[in-house]
């Protein structure tokens, strides 16, 4: 079939390679040009909300000139966040609430996921399937009975009630992933481990964990992701200051002031962003990959 | 437990000629699937107790009263029904979750083709520029649109009076803010289709191209009868989940409206949460969310069938 193919091109190849190598020119410079368009349309909040943190609050008020632009850009709102308590304290909220959920949640995961992927038991699809159902069931449709169970725990208005809950976003997913991950692995691996005598906890830390590390990154961007900024439950659970994570604290008590302080507002909005916009420039091929892998296959 | 005998047979069934043997193997299998179990536990404890029991207690919650204290059997949702607020509630969330889906895999589908066209290290960086709206927590970039918004310093009107146009109050009036809440969502959700449909659109063979270009196909024809059919799974399931997780949007509306003008641009979330945690009605709360069950369930049934379907056709 090869030598086929190969006689028929052979002749008309020159002039047809030329005239794609030009439209393809042209398909690249008209996807750059798109591109770019809608890139600058894609980042005009992310930019505003840059620009405005750089603005004072009389600069604001004035409203002389372009808005778009920070003509006497300064660093204050970020100076005044630094020192603020308030803010501090949401900041460091956020931190433990997520190392902790993150933390709780891939260990939840990767013992499921390696269990049901591994060990199979009778039931095990039917977690597995279960799993990936309630991760289609969104928080808005269960915060308010969990409002009575959060309460009659005692837990309202305490931010560990987030690390309670922040794990049932994150971990069926996240076990949805591993799962997918653990089960590439080839069964001749871990069954050579089994007759050497690895033991279980073994063959889950030396061959496991160090083979689906991409998945295990993927996970733990997802459940960072959850952590650091989902907002219904905080909204709904944590009513004073003291006990707010960031996104509600910023939502909810820096805009009580007035209308000016929204250089403060987006100066946090700005730290806040910070962390999965780092984290994501280094780690993003991972996580797009953990969530494409169902997508390249099939 | 019981699974340890079934497993046995499969292990003893080459007629093992010392019966010691398929006695430890039996012990070996029935330890094994208790480490299994246990290792599920964490699990299974956390889906039940806080996910599939706070379900359950929703809808015990719909049917009683105010106070908490009397069974009311349908009476919230009858009660729902009536009142036109709700019913635009209803309508709200239709619009919202239908159009916005529609715009966000239309706009990824796009996105997605024009990214398809740039190779090598470049795609990465441009890749990286269009998440970012995705990545940066919601509830944050929603309030720089809203700033954006603002009736007295938007800049978006500044930029219209530039030009020579009118002002727009962009949350002022009933449709304005509808539309405003469907293009932040758009804006918000469009990254995540995109590189959805990229990695769709890098596993179509590329000899199918090739193959169609050699009869001269047009660059349509290409689109309509390769790549389409190519992604149909795929559109089809990032559609479903994200009409989903649309319809139980909370942040956008919560954060840029609160449902005005007129509790106009209420999604089912937003009004649940104005209902049973602001005014304190847990049981019509519960109802509320509630009418978002049926919707969820049969566009969850359908993800279902397709991810089943096709971890099938992975395994074998």
């Amino acid at each position: 079939m090869t030598s086929v193919t190969a006689t028929a091109d052979a002749v008309p190849r020159k002039a047809k390679v030329g005239s794609l190598e030009r439209q393809n020119r042209w398909a690249l410079r008209g996807s750059f040009a798109a591109l770019s368009v809608f890139v600058v349309i894609f980042l005009v909040p992310p930019f505003y909300m840059i620009m405005t943190s750089l603005k004072s609050s009389a600069e604001i008020s004035a409203q002389k000139g372009s808005p778009w632009i920070a003509q006497n850009p300064t660093l204050d709102n970020f100076a005044y966040l630094v020192t603020n308590e308030q803010f501090q304290r949401y900041f460091l909220n956020s931190v433990w609430v997520t190392a902790l959920v993150v933390l709780l949640s891939m260990t939840i995961a990767i013992l499921a996921a390696f269990s049901l992927s591994r060990m199979g038991f009778k039931g095990s699809h039917v977690i597995s399937t279960g799993v990936f159902l309630t991760y289609l069931v969104p928080p808005s449709l269960l915060f308010i009975p969990l409002f009575q169970v959060v309460g009659s725990l005692g837990l309202i208005n305490n931010t560990w009630v987030l690390v309670l809950l922040f794990p049932t976003l994150a971990v069926p997913f996240c076990t949805w992933i591993m799962i997918g991950y653990f089960s590439s692995i080839p069964k001749e691996l871990d069954e050579a481990a089994l007759i050497d005598g690895a033991s279980y906890p073994q063959i889950l830390l030396k061959i496991f964990i160090p083979v689906a590390l991409p998945g295990i990154i993927a996970a733990t961007i997802f459940a960072f992701t959850v952590g650091w900024g989902a907002f219904l439950y905080p909204l709904a659970y944590l009513y004073s200051a003291d006990q707010a994570v960031l996104t509600v604290g910023i939502v909810r008590e820096l805009i009580r002031g007035d209308v000016f302080a929204w250089g403060t507002i987006m100066a946090a909005c700005v730290m806040g962003a910070a962390p999965p916009i780092i984290i994501y420039t280094f780690l993003m091929d991972y996580y797009v990959a953990g969530l494409t892998a169902g997508a390249t296959k099939g | 437990m019981a699974d340890s005998s079934t497993m046995v047979i499969g292990a003893g069934s080459a007629k093992a000629p010392a019966s010691r043997r398929v006695g430890s193997l039996k012990k070996l299998a029935r330890r094994r699937s208790t480490t299994a179990l246990l290792l599920c536990a964490p699990l299974i404890v956390l889906i039940v107790g806080l996910k599939v029991y706070p379900t359950f207690y929703a809808i015990f919650l719909s049917m009683l009263d105010r106070k908490m204290e009397n069974f009311v059997g349908l009476n919230n949702f009858v009660y729902l029904l009536n009142r036109p607020s709700f019913q635009l509630v209803i309508f709200q969330s239709c619009l919202f979750a239908i159009t916005a889906v529609v715009m966000k895999a239309t706009l990824g589908f796009i996105l997605a083709h024009l990214m398809h066209n740039i190779r090598g290290k470049n795609q990465r960086i441009w890749r990286g520029l269009l998440l970012v709206p995705w990545v940066i927590p919601l509830s944050l970039s929603t309030l720089s649109w809203w700033w954006l918004f603002d009736p007295s310093y938007s800049a978006f009107n500044w930029t219209l009076n530039w030009f020579g146009f009118e002002s727009i109050p962009f949350l002022g009036t009933t449709w304005n803010a509808r539309i405003a809440v469907i293009v932040v969502n758009t804006w918000f959700g469009a990254p995540f289709f995109m590189i959805m449909y990229l990695a769709a659109l890098k596993s179509v063979p590329e000899q199918l191209y090739e193959a169609a270009a050699i009869d001269g196909a047009s660059a349509w024809q290409k689109l309509i009868f390769i790549t389409l059919p190519m992604m149909r799974n795929i559109i089809l399931i990032t559609v479903l989940y994200s009409l989903i997780v649309t319809f139980a949007d909370f942040d956008i509306v919560r954060i840029l409206t609160n449902g005005g003008p007129q509790d106009s641009t209420h999604l089912f979330a937003t009004y649940a949460f104005n209902v049973g945690i602001e005014s304190g009605n847990i049981p019509r709360g519960a109802s509320v969310s509630l009418f978002m069950f049926p919707i969820l369930a049969t566009l969850a049934f359908f993800v279902l069938r397709d991810v089943l379907k096709r971890s099938k056709e992975i395994s074998t």
